[in-house]
């Protein structure tokens, strides 16, 4: 193990997967040349050259649909949005064309491909470039979402997510490509599945389930209540699509009380719904209402002070804790 | 380009009448609610498609829009099995999955079959860029209407198309009514061809009635292309004898522009040209005619006999693993209740 930052665990997923297999390659805005708006392909150019590695025009719905032709006959393309509030210029491929086809002609074109990038609010960004779009995706049956929160995770799950048969979105974290984390050497060929939550730290007297940008939050709610004697649960989903639901239940079967921190809004946001499957699940092994930790249910504010009320923090999620513990 | 055979001709004539026939056929049985959704017949249109696979290897690749049961019968799909998928059936060329709209058949390089307008013309560019990215030599063939023309996701892939020099030729089958609405009402340009001059492309416009001229200009630019990738544009003017869908009346044109368009039939044209030339006798026409009838009431007998697609296998194509969406391959294993 060595300590990298999830901006190079990132690099080094895409480096190995292009390396692995000459059907994949990389396309989006300033991917090449610049090295990535984030530089999250920083001499990928250089080493694979351009044949590999795509400039595109600001062109979202072409290119996007560019990679699901390509993967169509045969090509596992792996397709940068600059973010994905950007991504919804793209929305009809990534909703009508990639996750449809497979149904659509009977089985006969499943549609390998990886569409990543910063996904959520990052920093005073305004309305338009701090979308949450995970509850978006997760509406779409054929889609799987994952979401990676630590330098492990990132560079395993967008490596499983390339050899994945189906279109995967990769929802990175834009504040944290600087982040730094234990990752296994270089040369392991490190594999997160899809569909596998993690507990990021173990406890007993209530669970807090998390994901993406919620992770570090919930991390240092849990700190703050075990010096209030609350010994915290953070489960990490990792994965919005497959949804671990096995191990949600199994958390919420010891714990007893869940406060669920999501990234999006509230309204149908992916808590609605994990909040929905614990009820008819396991409804008697809960001892108080299942909490929730979102936004607040406005476009995001430019005003600094303003945009850290909409957005969910750790202190938001001690005081949700604390009101059922 | 080797020079086209006479054989050719009278079997793309073949096609020409299957087409016609299967799609009556079709629009008999949607009277008879035996299809569902909506039904888009391409009757008056046959000699664009099959002139351009006139002139494509079977290896080519071939994308359409919904109106699309023309182009998997022009590249070999059963009538069977476009009449299955037209009654919804596991016989049918998706499974009765897509319908209509989303004819798909892999095995002939028939890629969709797709409805939302404008929205593959991408996907076009996707594949063109697959061939070259593994320097292949097939070339891609773009069929939408004029309707797709004013669609974001048009101008952006022929802008990829140009800037990557994609071998993939974009075919715009103009019969002048995007649904409803005249090309005038809906257009900037007086002629379509010249969107193309926009994105530095090859552009040419073709009588989409007239088979051989679409198959010869075809011919040329795929030459072309398969020498030195890039893409072209082709505006194939044409004219659809029935409405948008079967639900449109298309009370917008006149009976007097429908007949011109009548008179100048593709079929009646090409039988009249191959008649001419001594390469087609009327006995073998009356032949083929009957032949393409008896393959159309054929499917139709086949499809209401087809099996609907099983329930039990409602979840099998969402994803290509075939595991549920909310359950995790590697942990199927029984959530269970502790008390």
């Amino acid at each position: 193990m060595r300590e990298i930052t999830y901006r190079q665990a990132l690099n080094e997923a895409l480096a190995e997967e292009i390396a692995r297999d000459p059907n994949v390659f990389l396309m989006g805005e300033e991917v090449a040349e610049y090295n990535g708006a984030y530089k999250v392909s920083q001499g990928l150019l250089d080493r694979f050259g351009a044949e590999r590695i795509i400039d595109t025009p600001i062109s979202e719905n072409g290119f996007a649909g560019l990679g699901i032709g390509a993967a169509m006959v045969g090509l596992r393309p792996i397709v940068e949005f600059m973010t994905f509030s950007f991504s919804l210029v793209a929305f009809d491929q990534i909703v009508n064309n990639a996750p449809n086809m497979l149904t659509m002609s009977g089985g006969q074109f499943n549609i390998p491909i990886t569409f990543r990038g910063p996904n959520g609010p990052a920093h005073q960004l305004g309305a338009t470039h701090s979308h949450a779009t995970e509850c978006f995706y997760a509406n779409v049956p054929g889609l799987k979402i994952c979401t990676p929160a630590t330098p492990r995770d990132a560079k395993g799950l967008l490596k499983t997510a390339v050899r994945d048969n189906n279109p995967v979105l990769v929802l990175e974290c834009e504040l944290f490509y600087s982040h730094k984390g234990m990752v296994e050497d270089d040369g392991v060929d490190l594999l997160v599945p899809l569909g596998e939550a993690e507990i990021k730290r173990a406890g007993s007297d209530v669970t807090i389930i998390c994901y993406a940008q919620t992770v570090p939050m919930a991390l240092a709610a849990a700190e703050t209540l075990a010096g209030e004697k609350i010994n915290a649960e953070v489960l990490d989903l990792r994965s919005i699509k497959p949804l671990d639901l096995p191990a949600i239940l199994q958390s919420v079967a010891k714990t007893h009380r869940v406060v669920i921190a999501e990234q999006d809004r509230p309204f149908c946001g992916v808590g609605a719904e994990i909040t929905y499957r614990i009820q008819k699940e396991i409804f008697d092994e809960l001892d108080a209402p299942i909490m929730r930790v979102a936004q607040e249910d406005v476009p995001m504010p430019y005003n600094e002070r303003l945009e850290q009320a909409v957005l969910p923090n750790a202190a938001k999620i001690v005081a949700a804790v604390e009101k059922i513990c | 380009m080797p020079a086209p055979e006479q054989r050719d001709e009278v079997e793309m004539l073949a096609t020409m009448l299957l087409i016609r026939r299967f799609e009556e056929r079709a629009s008999q049985q949607y009277q008879a609610q035996k299809i569902g959704g909506f039904c888009h017949l391409y009757i008056g249109q046959e000699a664009v498609v099959t002139g351009a696979v006139a002139a494509t290897r079977p290896d080519d690749y071939l994308i359409t829009a919904y109106r699309d049961h023309a182009h998997a019968l022009a590249r070999g799909t059963s009538a069977d099995a476009c009449m299955a998928e037209l009654f919804g059936k596991a016989t049918g060329c998706s499974r009765g999955l897509g319908g209509s709209m989303h004819y798909f058949d892999k095995a002939n390089h028939m890629y969709g079959g797709h409805a939302i307008v404008g929205a593959h013309v991408p996907l076009a560019a996707g594949m063109a860029f697959a061939a070259k990215y593994r320097k292949e030599d097939r070339v891609t063939l773009c069929f939408f209407g004029d309707g797709a023309i004013n669609q974001g996701g048009f101008h952006e892939a022929l802008n990829l198309a140009g800037l990557f020099k994609l071998p993939v030729i974009f075919i715009c089958e103009n019969n002048f009514f995007a649904m409803g609405t005249s090309v005038k009402r809906s257009t900037s340009l007086q002629h379509i061809v010249d969107r193309a001059e926009g994105y530095d492309m090859q552009a040419e416009i073709v009588d989409g009635m007239n088979f051989r001229e679409v198959r010869d200009k075809l011919g040329e630019i795929i030459a072309s292309i398969r020498k030195e990738p890039h893409p072209a544009f082709v505006e194939a003017r044409t004219y659809r004898y029935r409405g948008h869908s079967m639900s449109d009346p298309a009370s917008y044109r006149t009976k007097e522009e429908l007949e011109k368009y009548r008179l100048d039939d593709p079929i009646t044209r090409l039988r009249a040209q191959l008649t001419r030339e001594g390469k087609l006798t009327n006995e073998q026409f009356d032949k083929m005619d009957k032949k393409a009838k008896e393959q159309a009431l054929a499917s139709v007998k086949f499809a209401g006999e087809s099996a609907e697609p099983p329930l039990d296998k409602l979840y099998d194509y969402t994803y290509a693993d075939a595991v549920e969406a909310g359950v995790s391959p590697a942990r199927k294993a029984s959530s269970g209740r502790k008390r």
